[in-house]
């Protein structure tokens, strides 16, 4: 790997090395910019990926080196419902190692419709709420999505449907198999007239651009690929920005300011390296690709005597409309076993209740995918159904029952975006660097919280239409914290609501370039990777075009 | 008697609300030397002594842990080593757990005596005798603790000690062959209705 000294101006400093930062850093190094990617994390298993643990009890108690997740004693969050309730202890986590998120997520690679971008137009605008269409429109991303779906490595099925967005082309691998979950989620749709889609994933099926496909091993979301079958960043396209000999990946490099100069341009990124020492990386523009929650907290961190408020933050919208992300789910057990363990978490999808639907009486969306993936720990301490026994002769007895034979419905809801719900700096809690810690702010809308109801009601119907034995359904909470946080520094063309313009150019920093969730207008049906990634390849090509005609 | 006496009992009579999803403290380096006694186990052939339990003690954490997976037609804790798991994590990656262990089995013990005079030890009990007493501490912190250990034991890696001969995974029909074809289960190797509204270039 070519590496750089920090005194030496290279041309991009990226901070995160997820998603889209990974698209980045492949886009600009090969584009021949040199480039920096400071990752917070540790590199995983990056380059030996093979010696990723399927031991869940190692997988759920890593080494500092070997954290996959960010770490909540060295990096805690607060949390509080609205300003007016006290603040408590965050629960919020995301992917935090060379590659992000991606090394560990389930992989679900789903299109925003064409529609979502721009919904405050054919829905409606929702009194006290932010929705609002966004500044480009699907027909500018189409080619993006297939870039993105191609480059990365997702595998599906291109379906024309109402409810699932038009594609260009083909996906580069078929499907995942239908495993029983999936095959149960069909039998109980067809009985309801529903429509179930497979569901694209970042793993691929057969091998694809030197990698090898699933092999099901059944320890897939939340650990690493020992096989490299997920397409996460650190082994699809930073391995190619390496090869550039143009980029170097800096891994535990905690960047916690971006200095600006008397011009008011980003003159590259502050971080504390491994030995806890403070370095300058010095650049000619910085693109930030640290996730929603992060990457609003680092701007808020980065004040100075020409930006007070936080970096790029005159709209005082850095770290507003945070979409953090809600589930609902009902599960259900059946007479035969599943063995849902097996293969992928989830590869199959519910799509017609995709749009909002007025008849309903409330804003909101979703799609509802089967799952019945469960690891033996897990499961043990707290996967039984309720009222089960707890231990003793019938706790065994519900085991045997219930293990193979349960599956789960969870869907992914809309949630609208709203100006109170953020993220901001903890006035009080420190993380383990001094600095100030991340505080998050966030009750959904009551429309939500009723579209939420309503997913939960329609996971019972299907799991009964296919023949659940007992069915039960946890009443939805509202989320403290998410991996699929979105928002916090949306793109528009008013730089009084917006934050970063169409290009993903900051507005009040012509050197500076925010591209990650928290770009995202609206937050589409809660599944924002593959949206992520599209506007990554967009905003890379735009800004190289930019570098090239001496406009950044 | 002190306050140390009130704290005392209030191990074993205070609730658990917390505890019983509860997850190891990040220790890894501590979970790869309990495997190490493990494997050191293995390679001397010979049974190894506990490394943090008195042969007494690890009775009394052994019974317990098979009335929370008792032995039927097929294994259960006992089978499965889990008090070996508990030993090993208590001396590694569990540390912080020994005084919970040491007072939470003195309480128990203390506990056989208030209910059953003529007993000394909860694993001299019958076994009705023995599910009666712990119906009635089924709450606290430490029966909470151990049915964590227990669980977790039975179902980890065997190389961690516990979950021998895979005992666990067999009950829950894990297989841990990291591999598989499908079908994976009943119903996806079952003929699939088709779907009315779907196809590729079809109408919706």
């Amino acid at each position: 790997m070519r590496t750089f000294r920090p005194q030496e101006q290279v041309d991009f400093v990226i901070v995160g090395s997820g998603a889209a930062g990974g698209i980045m850093a492949k886009q600009l190094s090969t584009a021949g910019y040199s480039v920096v990617v400071l990752e917070r994390g540790g590199w995983g298993k990056f380059g030996h990926e093979q010696d990723y643990t399927k031991d869940e009890l190692l997988n759920s108690n890593p080494s500092q080196a070997d954290m996959l997740m960010s770490d909540p004693v060295r990096m805690p969050n607060t949390f509080r419902r609205t300003d007016r309730d006290r603040t408590v202890a965050g629960v919020h986590s995301y992917g935090c190692c060379v590659g992000g998120g991606t090394v560990t997520y389930g992989g679900s690679s789903w299109r925003h419709l064409p529609w979502e971008f721009n919904e405050a137009t054919t829905v409606g605008t929702i009194a006290g709420t932010g929705l609002a269409d966004w500044p480009i429109t699907y027909e500018e991303l189409e080619p993006y999505y297939t870039q993105a779906e191609w480059e990365v490595g997702i595998s599906g099925l291109r379906v024309d449907s109402p409810f699932v967005a038009p594609m260009s082309r083909e996906y580069p691998v078929p499907p995942v198999p239908l495993k029983s979950s999936g095959a149960l989620l069909k039998t109980g749709a067809a009985r309801l007239g529903l429509t179930v889609v497979p569901g694209p994933l970042a793993i691929i099926t057969e091998p694809y651009q030197g990698r090898s496909g699933c092999v099901n091993c059944g320890m897939c979301s939340d650990f690493g690929c020992h096989v490299r079958a997920r397409s996460s960043s650190a082994v699809t396209v930073l391995p190619i920005a390496l090869e550039t000999g143009r980029c170097e990946i800096r891994a535990n490099a905690y960047v916690h300011e971006i200095p600006v100069d008397a011009q008011g341009r980003v003159t590259g990124a502050i971080y504390f390296n491994e030995a806890n020492e403070q370095v300058l990386q010095r650049a000619r523009a910085v693109v930030v690709s640290a996730n929603a929650s992060e990457t609003a907290r680092l701007l808020l961190m980065s004040k100075s005597s020409r930006f007070p408020d936080g970096l790029a933050n005159s709209s005082g919208l850095v770290g507003r409309y945070l979409m953090l992300g809600n589930i609902a789910s009902a599960n259900g057990l059946f007479e035969h076993p599943l063995n849902d363990y097996k293969g992928v978490v989830s590869g199959a999808a519910v799509v017609d209740f995709v749009p909002s639907d007025e008849r309903r009486g409330f804003y909101g969306g979703g799609r509802m995918t089967s799952r019945g993936y469960a690891t033996p720990i897990s499961l043990g301490l707290s996967g039984l159904a309720p009222g089960s026994p707890r231990w003793g002769a019938g706790y065994k007895q519900a085991l045997r029952e219930q293990a193979q034979h349960k599956m789960t419905i969870t869907c992914f809801t809309t949630q609208l975006p709203l100006e109170t719900n953020r993220v901001d700096l903890d006035p009080d809690v420190k993380d383990a660097w001094g600095l100030p810690a991340m505080r998050i702010t966030s009750q959904s809308h009551p429309d939500d919280m009723r579209n939420l109801e309503f997913f939960r009601q329609k996971s019972i119907e299907i799991l009964e239409a296919a023949g659940a034995t007992q069915v039960w359904a946890p009443q939805a909470g509202d989320s403290r914290g998410s991996a699929h946080n979105r928002g916090t520094c949306r793109m528009g063309n008013d730089p009084a609501a917006s934050v970063v313009n169409r290009y993903h150019r900051a507005h009040d920093v012509p050197n500076l370039f925010v591209v990650d969730g928290s770009n995202l207008v609206t937050g589409g049906r809660n599944h924002p990777t593959m949206t992520i990634q599209a506007l990554a390849f967009r905003a890379a090509e735009n800004l190289v075009r930019a570098a090239r005609a001496g406009e950044v | 008697m002190s306050s140390q006496g009130r704290s005392r009992r209030s191990f074993l009579v205070g609730s658990a609300s917390g505890l019983s999803g509860a997850w190891f403290l990040a220790n890894y380096p501590g979970i790869l030397a309990a495997e190490e006694f493990v494997l050191e186990a293995e390679r001397s052939e010979q049974q190894i002594g506990f490394a943090f339990f008195t042969p007494e003690q690890a009775a009394e954490v052994e019974a317990v842990a098979a009335q929370i997976i008792p032995t039927d037609e097929t294994p259960g804790a006992r089978e499965a080593r889990v008090v070996r798991f508990i030993d090993r994590a208590l001396v590694t990656f569990e540390k912080g757990r020994q005084p919970d262990y040491t007072r939470g089995i003195e309480e128990l013990t203390a506990e056989t005596r208030r209910r059953f005079p003529s007993r000394s030890r909860f694993s001299e009990l019958t076994f009705d005798q023995q599910i009666e007493l712990l119906t009635a501490i089924e709450t606290t912190p430490f029966f909470n603790l151990v049915r964590t250990h227990t669980i977790t034991g039975f179902f980890a890696s065997p190389v961690h000690g516990g979950n021998y001969g895979k005992v666990g995974w067999a009950l829950i029909g894990f297989d841990d062959a990291l591999q598989f074809e499908p079908p994976f289960g009943y119903y996806d190797a079952l003929p699939v209705p088709p779907a009315p509204r779907l196809g590729v270039g079809g109408q919706p």
